[in-house]
């Protein structure tokens, strides 16, 4: 039988959730039994190609974000929103209450110890949007894993169901925010 | 006067002036509330106790009990019902739970377990409110309000000060405080108000007491909301 593919990716997010999910342990090798990895931060695959589940970390904060984004929901039949950012733009949404503007000649130009301060200007360089954005917002999403992180058990739990072809739910005992 | 009403099933008492959810708090049964506790007066603004009674949608915790009454608390569409409720509550606030210290002691987070919420489902507000936090020992993020309005009935009714109050029209409605310069360091709160412990979610906060349970020992994490709510209120009027 032909293994599950699966893609996964950090857009903004700081890569606890993929943490988390290596947090299975040594069930990682049973995974991997049954399922192997397409475009992911643990891959060398440069472009998501067609796979059963791909997982995305991080909310939505820049131009790449939205690319990377609707690249894998194209190429992925079930698309996981994984962890608070995905879901609600987590933390790094709190830089909605401030101008983009404001922020960056924060970082770049007025910040203690800026040497050679101007705003990075480079096209090389992915342009950030004005506010981060979860990613049901920019694509549907077919599963939300809630958390931040979601627990390894979360991860566990979801990806036993999806395998099996049982409809994935979560108990209360795994349902974090925090 | 008093008499029966009949809630999922099970035949449960009243006494005349109580509410079907004074009723079914006596008899052990949880409806999901936020803006509801017993003591005070019913505000019937969260809507999440919205039950039927005899076919049609009504609040619990403003609905007299009538004897004969058929109710159904527990049913996908009130489950339904009740998570897109929640789920517009966390849109429209900044409920970034990873980092507010009242996670695992809230009941808004508490609430949104127990309906087994997953996402938030609509597009999110952003809200941009100012944090007050200008009294010594009390603060105030006004972008985790929910406008239960516990504060401001707390104050009036047990503190007898009436600090608080909700101000504006729809979207743009807002916990005020009354003082001159609408700060809570020139009101009349103290630390020792109920008013000041009474917020379900984080949006009232006691300064310095942070983070001081362990993961895990925090009231949501081995017990259900319906369990602490029922273990911990007593009926309306009967504080």
């Amino acid at each position: 039988m032909a293994k599950i593919k699966v893609a996964t990716v950090s857009l903004a997010g700081c890569f606890g959730c993929h943490m988390s999910f290596l947090d299975i342990d040594e069930r990682l090798i049973a995974l991997l039994e049954v399922a192997e990895f397409d475009r992911s931060p643990l891959t060398d695959i440069e472009h998501c190609g067609p796979c059963d589940v791909g997982l995305i970390e991080g909310g939505v904060c820049n131009a790449e974000n939205v690319h990377v984004l609707r690249e894998f929901r194209k190429n992925c039949k079930t698309l996981v929103a994984v962890g608070a950012c995905a879901i609600n733009g987590g933390l790094p949404a709190m830089r909605n209450q401030f101008a983009l503007e404001e922020c960056l000649l924060e970082a770049y130009r007025d910040g203690i110890g800026v040497e050679n301060p101007h705003i990075p200007n480079d096209p090389e360089l992915p342009l950030l949007l004005d506010k981060v954005h979860p990613i049901h917002e920019i694509v549907k999403v077919d599963y939300f894993l809630p958390g931040c992180p979601p627990s390894a058990d979360v991860f566990w739990t979801f990806l036993s169901a999806l395998l099996a072809g049982r409809e994935p739910s979560l108990p209360y005992e795994l349902v974090h925010y925090d | 006067m008093s008499g029966t009403i009949n809630i999922d099933g099970k035949t449960v008492p009243y006494r005349d002036g109580q509410t079907i959810m004074d009723a079914a708090i006596a008899a052990g049964i949880y409806i999901p509330h936020l803006c509801h506790k017993p003591g005070f007066t019913p505000h019937g603004s969260c809507k999440l106790c919205t039950v039927k009674v005899n076919g049609r949608n009504c609040s619990a915790c403003t609905f007299p009990a009538a004897d004969g009454q058929v109710v159904i608390n527990t049913s996908d569409e009130l489950l339904q019902d009740r998570r897109r409720i929640t789920q517009m509550l966390f849109v429209e606030g900044n409920h970034f739970c990873p980092s507010c210290e009242k996670s695992g002691n809230c009941q808004l987070q508490g609430v949104a377990y127990h309906l087994n919420m997953l996402d938030n489902h609509f597009p999110h507000f952003y809200a941009d409110r100012r944090v007050d936090a200008s009294h010594p020992d009390i603060m105030i993020d006004h972008n985790r309000c929910i406008f239960c309005n516990l504060c401001v009935r707390a104050s009036r009714e047990k503190d007898r000060k009436n600090v608080f109050d909700i101000a504006g029209r729809g979207i743009n409605k807002r916990l005020i405080v009354n003082s001159v310069s609408g700060t809570l360091k020139d009101s009349a709160i103290s630390v020792d108000d109920c008013a000041a412990h009474i917020c379900p979610t984080g949006a009232i906060l006691i300064k310095r007491s942070a983070y001081r349970l362990p993961i895990g020992q925090r009231t949501y994490d081995q017990r259900q909301i319906s369990d602490v709510a029922l273990s911990g209120e007593v009926e309306h009027g009967q504080d």
